[in-house]
């Protein structure tokens, strides 16, 4: 939640951001900042407002009520708007123009300087795997190669601010690794990206900061590690009398079975916790030393939220 | 000016889509065609001994009735270039990575007019040029301003460019196409009625029918492009009686369009224009 910072270290900004379609909620009240330089999740289940809030983000579309900072701009500004890259859900470029021609224009509409133009499509093309086929036509692209281009056409000029809306719905395990790759990248060279997304595993993997948006409201944000709360050890044993006892030193036990789970046990006691379980007669077949997924917590904040 | 980038994609895609192949073979044929008619027509002609003053008003009618076909063609290719030219590329999505770029809506929407009227200018003036080039050659008759007959054409396409382009903003291409040409046809319908009503003495209908011909200015380009085509000996023996059905029907003109006309359509141009501006603007994608 918006909290001190200083303006210059803001990406974007909003302040109950609210989006109606007639009796229909988009957006209700949305809140949050984004620094810059970090890679932002934005997690929410379909139809939770996520693509809405980011055409409200880039002006595409006009808030009902609320406002907003984009790169220290207000919403709609269309001078920010050269600075930011985005790769839409649902898009598709001219099937009868070439990778190369569709960088080249998109270059042109953001205003790359002519010097660099070259160059910076060379290095679009490059980045997102493509480099080879540059001068095929988009109309001979498969869906997975499309959406690499509208990575690269994201990424054209190096902006300040990425969004990208969905970036691996269409991508196999390999092309998924090179986005993460490609995030992995932006964040070092400091660019902030706004991930939108609904698969958890992608923003586990990439993110630094977490907004999960449900019925166009923030349920919950803030760092990753945070988010996900308390470390949690899971063992598979048998042979303890009174497993509770035992195991309550080192957290809040949960009997699962065959598996038992001890909540708020950090990494550097499971060696002792082994040593107490083995002490106290217990045989052990498995330790799981990890925390609470992002799933877990997605499902369990919405259904707080839904309640 | 990124309006001009626009325009430039637009006539890109009109020929890396054939589009502007299909037309150019379109009007090889047709004018390969009027052309052998012609020669048939004017051969059996003076065969028989007709005049050669009935013989150049017979051509120059017959030659109305060919810019009528290209005018017809115009109408229907402006009407389907204009109407898919903003909605097909928002239900696309190809819109979407556009206008999030640092674009004003209005050049998107001028550029797609600039590149379209290109293509529709160019093609009447190519096709019209070639066309009157052609029965000068075969029949010896050459109106008395070919190249004012296809800018009229070309204005025609334009005005209807225009409409349709407005329609794309709001409604799906079918639905746009088919309004334009339906506003086409009521268009040229209501000049001749107006033209039947004048001859009749029906001023009451004739004025109600003129100002009718003012909402979507298509009737009075055509008659432009028709007084540009018809020879000054044809317009002395038709217009010598005075007003009657012959000289007033929707291929006879007793003159050209009056240069307040030729400002009210540009000014009208300018209007439907802004409303697709101001439409496209307000229009979230």
């Amino acid at each position: 939640m918006p909290s001190a910072t200083d303006a210059s270290d803001i990406a974007l900004e909003t302040v109950a951001l609210t989006k109606r379609y007639g009796r229909t909620v988009a957006l209700d009240g949305l809140s949050m900042r984004v620094r810059r330089g970090e890679v932002f999740g934005f997690l929410g289940p379909n139809g939770a407002g996520k693509t809405t809030a980011v055409k409200v983000l880039l002006g595409l579309a006009e808030p009902t009520a609320g406002s907003g900072t984009l790169l220290g701009a207000p919403l709609g500004d269309r001078d920010a708007r050269a600075r930011v890259g985005y790769l839409p859900e649902l898009f598709r470029y001219q099937a009868w123009l070439t990778a190369r021609d569709v960088l080249g224009l998109h270059a042109d509409l953001a205003g790359l300087p002519r010097h660099d133009r070259g160059m910076s499509i060379d290095e679009a093309l490059h980045a997102v795997g493509l480099a080879d086929r540059g001068d095929d036509r988009v109309g001979t692209f498969s869906k997975g190669m499309q959406q690499r281009l509208g990575l690269g056409v994201a990424l054209l000029g190096r902006p300040e601010l990425v969004f990208l809306d969905e970036p691996t719905s269409a991508l196999d395990p390999l092309g998924r690794q090179d986005v993460r790759a490609i995030i992995h990248g932006l964040r070092e060279r400091g660019t902030t990206v706004f991930l939108n997304s609904h698969l958890l595993g992608e923003v586990e993997r990439v993110c630094d900061e977490v907004a999960i948006v449900d019925h166009g409201r923030v349920v919950a944000a803030g760092p990753l590690d945070e988010l996900l709360g308390a470390a949690t050890v899971r063992l598979r044993v048998s042979g303890l009398a009174d497993p509770a006892s035992t195991l309550a030193p080192f957290g809040t036990v949960v009997e699962d079975p065959p598996w038992i789970a001890v909540r708020g046990c950090p990494a550097d006691r499971v060696p002792d916790l082994v040593a107490a379980v083995v002490a106290a007669g217990g045989r052990i077949y498995a330790v799981d030393a990890g925390r609470e997924t992002l799933e877990e917590r997605f499902i369990e904040l919405l259904g707080r939220s839904e309640s | 000016m990124k309006a001009l980038l626009i325009a430039r994609l637009t006539v890109l895609e009109a020929l890396r889509r054939r589009l502007l192949w299909a037309l150019v073979i379109l009007t090889l044929v047709v004018v390969g065609l009027t052309g052998l008619g012609f020669n048939l027509v004017v051969d059996s002609a003076r065969d028989r001994g007709v005049r050669e003053l009935e013989l150049i008003v017979g051509v120059s009618q017959l030659l109305i009735l060919v810019a009528f076909m290209f005018s017809f063609v115009l109408a229907i290719t402006a009407a389907f270039l204009g109407a898919p030219a903003i909605a097909t590329d928002l239900d696309s999505g190809v819109l979407l990575a556009i206008v999030a770029r640092p674009i004003r809506r209005a050049d998107i929407v001028l550029g797609k007019w600039l590149g379209l009227s290109a293509i529709v200018l160019g093609y009447s003036l190519a096709s019209g040029l070639l066309e009157t080039t052609v029965v000068r050659w075969i029949t010896g008759y050459g109106p008395p301003d070919p190249l004012a007959a296809s800018l009229y054409l070309g204005a025609q396409a334009i005005v209807l460019l225009t409409v349709a382009l407005l329609f794309s903003t709001r409604l799906p291409a079918i639905a746009g196409g088919a309004v334009a040409v339906v506003l086409f046809g009521v268009s040229w319908m209501t000049g001749v009625l107006a033209s039947v009503a004048t001859a009749l003495g029906l001023d009451e209908v004739a004025s109600t029918m003129d100002a009718t011909r003012f909402i979507v200015p298509l009737d009075g380009l055509w008659r432009g492009t028709i007084f540009a085509l018809e020879p000054s000996a044809a317009l002395v023996i038709l217009s010598g009686g005075g007003p009657d059905l012959e000289t007033q029907g929707p291929f006879h003109a007793l003159g050209g369009p009056e240069p307040t006309f030729l400002l009210y359509v540009a000014i009208w141009l300018a209007v439907v224009l802004g409303l697709a501006v101001f439409s496209f603007a307000r229009r979230e994608v």
